[in-house]
């Protein structure tokens, strides 16, 4: 019935909450999760892998560009998390923690892989192409509708895949996975500045690569 | 102000950091110079673009499994304490299979 129904929920707040809940405004839920799993509580801390494995991947798969690599970061990542749960202070919010974990695993695998084609995180400051802006045009509203979406992802991919690995990290970090300056900063052991200017360099050079796919038809190019 | 100046504040400009003296003559740059405005706006599609779209695909199955390698390795190093054993079914991780 519905009357009797109704009076259950009679101290509830009205029916117009918002369809789907997004916002975490007071306390993050994570807190009580670490907390669990710090008592020892493994589905607690299973709870915290299901919900940070993708971006823990996608950060290891931007920085590393190899998806094997960062299917085993991925992996690494929690168990290490697992291990020193105790040292998480909660002074950060758990997911910086734990990508700031995936960054210095995602950097060494760099290291030893020592291909040409890889530059430490101070060298590759060096090189200014593209920071300096030469495509001036105008971009096509909407690029999503003008290639696949299969297409798109090459595209994609393959721009930041061709950044440094210093930029595409700083990149990753603060543009994509929306760390602050100062724990992008943190996470990869530079100064405010650095990581100021490796962001300008990422987007600016991003940008220039982008825009030869983007560009919108002018005059000149007919 | 110029292009090379406009260009070094471009970051602090994306990101709010500029104080009001200056913005006035960011906001006075951007008004008169086309090439700076295209820059701006192309670099910002280039963040939101990226923001976007999820350029590495992370099906279910490979998130699964991960976390079935994940917790094996955890319970190998740290056990549950003996009474959580047969109460992890009623955890909050929600049934995976
Ligand atoms: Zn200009």
């Amino acid at each position: 019935m519905m009357a009797a129904h109704n009076s259950t929920f009679a101290e509830l707040p009205p029916p117009a909450a918002p369809p789907v809940p997004v916002a975490v405004v007071e306390e993050h839920p994570d807190v009580a999760l670490v907390a669990r799993a710090k008592a020892g509580d493994t589905s607690a801390f299973e709870q915290l892998v299901k919900q940070y494995d993708r971006q823990i991947f996608r950060t290891a798969n931007h920085i590393t560009q190899n998806r094997e690599d960062a299917e085993d970061i991925t992996q690494d990542v929690f168990f290490k998390a697992f291990q020193k749960l105790e040292q998480f202070k909660g002074d950060s919010k758990f997911s910086t923690w734990l990508v700031r974990i995936a960054v210095n695993e995602s950097l060494m695998r760099l290291r030893k892989r020592k291909t040409s084609k890889t530059v430490s995180m101070d060298q590759d400051v060096e090189t200014d192409e593209g920071s300096i802006p030469r495509d001036f045009a105008e971009w096509r509203p909407n690029p999503e509708q003008i290639y696949s979406q299969s297409e798109l992802g090459d595209i994609l991919r393959k721009t930041i895949g061709g950044l440094p690995p210093g930029f595409r990290t700083v990149f990753t970090l603060r543009d994509i996975e929306n760390l602050s300056t100062e724990e992008t900063a943190e996470a990869l052991g530079l100064s405010v500045p650095a990581v100021k200017s490796r962001l300008l360099r990422a987007r600016l050079q991003l940008r220039e690569r982008l825009s030869r796919y983007f560009r919108q038809k002018t005059e000149a190019t007919k | 102000m110029n292009c090379t100046d406009f260009l070094a504040k471009l970051t602090d400009f994306f990101d709010g950091n500029i104080e009001s003296e200056l913005m006035a003559e960011v906001s006075e740059h951007l008004g008169h110079c086309r090439h700076c405005e295209v820059v701006v706006d192309t670099t910002r599609h280039t963040i939101d673009i990226y923001r976007g779209n999820e350029i590495y695909e992370f099906p279910d199955e490979l998130s699964q499994r991960l976390r079935s390698a994940v917790m094996a390795r955890c319970e190998g190093v740290k056990p549950a304490p003996a009474q959580a054993e047969g109460a992890e079914s009623v955890g909050a991780a929600g049934s995976l299979r």
